[in-house]
């Protein structure tokens, strides 16, 4: 009973935080609404016994990344950016929420519920660091490449007079 | 159910203790830097002042709590919440002494560390909200800061967590019994300390109070209540990160002859005094500075004394080895340090790449 509370309360949370996130016309608003589905999402996974998925989801999005977005749009100003909001991208972003959404419920639907648990139990944090670093070291080092890549272009794309 | 009233036992020990800790640590240090700087400080109310934060604490209670015009308002009211909150929550699991915690955990450090970022979005809410330029300027310089310290801070507890094989505080204690890290990791210390500084805007680092500045950073236009709540917010977190740092690397509450909880407090005093003592004494640090510290030095070298931990660890080697290469490391940092700092180094880029920010534009 108190599973489903709970369960209820963060699902909420994270569908209210979402449309608030759409639908504000105030952008920094509109980041403090991702904050509360941020740490509604690290609410679900603690109640799936997966903790350090949480914490990890609390510390880099609902620290960092959410503060680097408040930080990027305190320097803009507030006022000129609500004719921004829009853009003409709505048709291809209701072709991604639809792709998503099939691609959720595909899964949802072919999976026999309720789901057996392949280890049985919640995973120790050893045996995460162990499967992270050897198994699938390639994919994280993969990962880190892209962010690498991501920053040198900011870097190159801010630097005055980096432009053509 | 006894376990649940177990926990809330303990959960409204810890707060009423944080509250009587956090009425003293106010007193102690306006006595302290009162000391230092030839005066009394407060000596009205009762024998030395002892009641004077009671004093203070009731007079804000009554105070009205004003909302500036033009203020938006559920942020405005919000942020103190969104401030103080995650500097209680991580007292959840900083122990006192061996089993005086609420509740141990399996990854402690990296909770607390989780946990306590979230506060400086509530001190960033603050300061967008109070439609105010000076506190716009200190939420800009607040996001600026923590991005920069949050880094090295865990970086540094990294090394620890590493050495103890453990994330749980109480394992760590238990790691350090014959030598405390101070000895094995001087590095991993200095890294703590200096990004802890950081993290609480304490002198060097207050960039984002600077009353001389920007008069009061985020709280400048909170009164009353809200503002109380900053406030012990601040508090809180200064002693947990004196706390930590008793625990993570004096080796907490371990000693001789007097009780544990005697030993962990006398330890995280030590820090609170040394930390208010740094206050009366060191000039604050411009932005850029504080940036090119955090980016320059603090970074790079948290990730060298990682490497080096690896290797004692991989090759079992003995623990002098870790505490020389830990201060052979330290001293080769200083040097440039000394030399950026002391305006010796060669003039590589203009003061606009150094790190300084970009101009904030107010939204008068």
């Amino acid at each position: 009973m108190a599973v489903w509370l709970g369960f209820g309360v963060l699902a909420g949370a994270t569908v209210a935080g979402a449309l608030g996130t759409v639908t504000s016309r105030n952008v920094v608003h509109a980041a403090l609404f991702l904050l509360v589905t941020l740490i509604a999402v690290a609410g679900l996974f603690l109640m799936l016994f997966a903790e350090f998925l949480a914490l990890v989801q609390v510390l880099l999005y609902g620290g960092a990344i959410v503060l680097v977005l408040l930080f990027a749009l305190m320097l803009t100003r507030i006022r000129g950016t609500a004719a921004s909001l829009d853009n003409p991208q709505r048709p291809l972003a209701i072709v991604a929420a639809l792709a998503t959404v099939g691609l959720l419920l595909g899964v949802v639907l072919s999976t026999q519920w309720p789901v057996q648990q392949p280890g049985g139990g919640p995973v120790g944090f050893p045996q995460w660091g162990a499967s992270l670093f050897r198994q699938w070291a390639i994919p994280f080092e993969l990962a880190s490449v892209v962010l690498l890549v991501a920053l040198i272009g900011a870097v190159v794309i801010s630097r005055p007079g980096g432009e053509e | 159910m006894s376990w649940v009233l177990d926990l809330a036992l303990r959960t409204v020990a810890v707060l009423g203790f944080l509250v009587f800790t956090v009425l003293f640590l106010i007193w102690l240090e306006r006595k302290v830097l009162g000391r230092i700087q030839m005066r009394m400080g407060p000596m009205r109310t009762a024998p030395f002042g002892v009641l004077q934060s009671v004093a203070d604490a009731l007079k804000l209670v009554l105070k009205e709590g004003l909302r500036p015009d033009g203020a938006d308002r559920w942020v405005y009211h919000l942020g103190p919440v969104v401030a103080v909150l995650p500097a209680l929550m991580v007292w959840v699991t900083i122990p006192l002494a061996g089993g005086l915690v609420v509740q141990d955990m399996r990854l402690g450090v990296f909770y607390i560390v989780a946990i306590s970022g979230v506060s400086v979005v509530g001190m960033v809410m603050a300061g967008w909200s109070s439609n105010n330029k000076y506190a716009l300027l200190g939420a800009a310089r607040t996001a600026a800061q923590m991005i920069s310290y949050e880094l090295p801070l865990v970086l540094a507890l990294l090394g620890v967590v590493m050495l103890a094989q453990s994330l749980s505080l109480g394992d760590i204690v238990e790691q350090q019994s014959p030598w405390p890290y101070l000895l094995l990791q001087p590095l991993s210390f200095a890294l703590f300390l200096i990004a802890g500084l950081a993290e609480l805007a304490r002198n060097p680092f207050d960039i984002y109070h600077a009353d001389t500045e920007i008069v009061g950073g985020p709280f400048v236009e909170y009164s009353g209540i809200r503002w109380a709540m900053f406030f012990m917010a601040e508090y809180v977190n200064l002693f947990a990160i004196s706390a930590l740092a008793a625990l993570l690397f004096l080796g907490g509450w371990k000693g001789p002859l007097l009780p544990d909880v005697v030993w962990l407090l006398t330890k995280t005093y030590a820090f609170v005094l040394f930390i208010i003592w740094l206050r009366a004494t060191l000039p604050r640090l411009r932005i850029d500075q504080l940036m090119a510290l955090a980016w320059r030095y603090l970074v790079p070298l948290a990730f060298a004394n990682i490497l080096v931990i690896a290797f004692y660890l991989y090759y079992q080697m003995p623990g002098w080895t870790l505490s020389l290469a830990s201060l052979a490391m330290a001293g080769i940092a200083l040097v440039p340090l000394y030399r950026h700092w002391s305006g010796r180094a060669p003039a590589r880029t203009r003061t606009a790449d150094r790190g300084g920010l970009p101009k904030v534009e107010s939204r008068a």
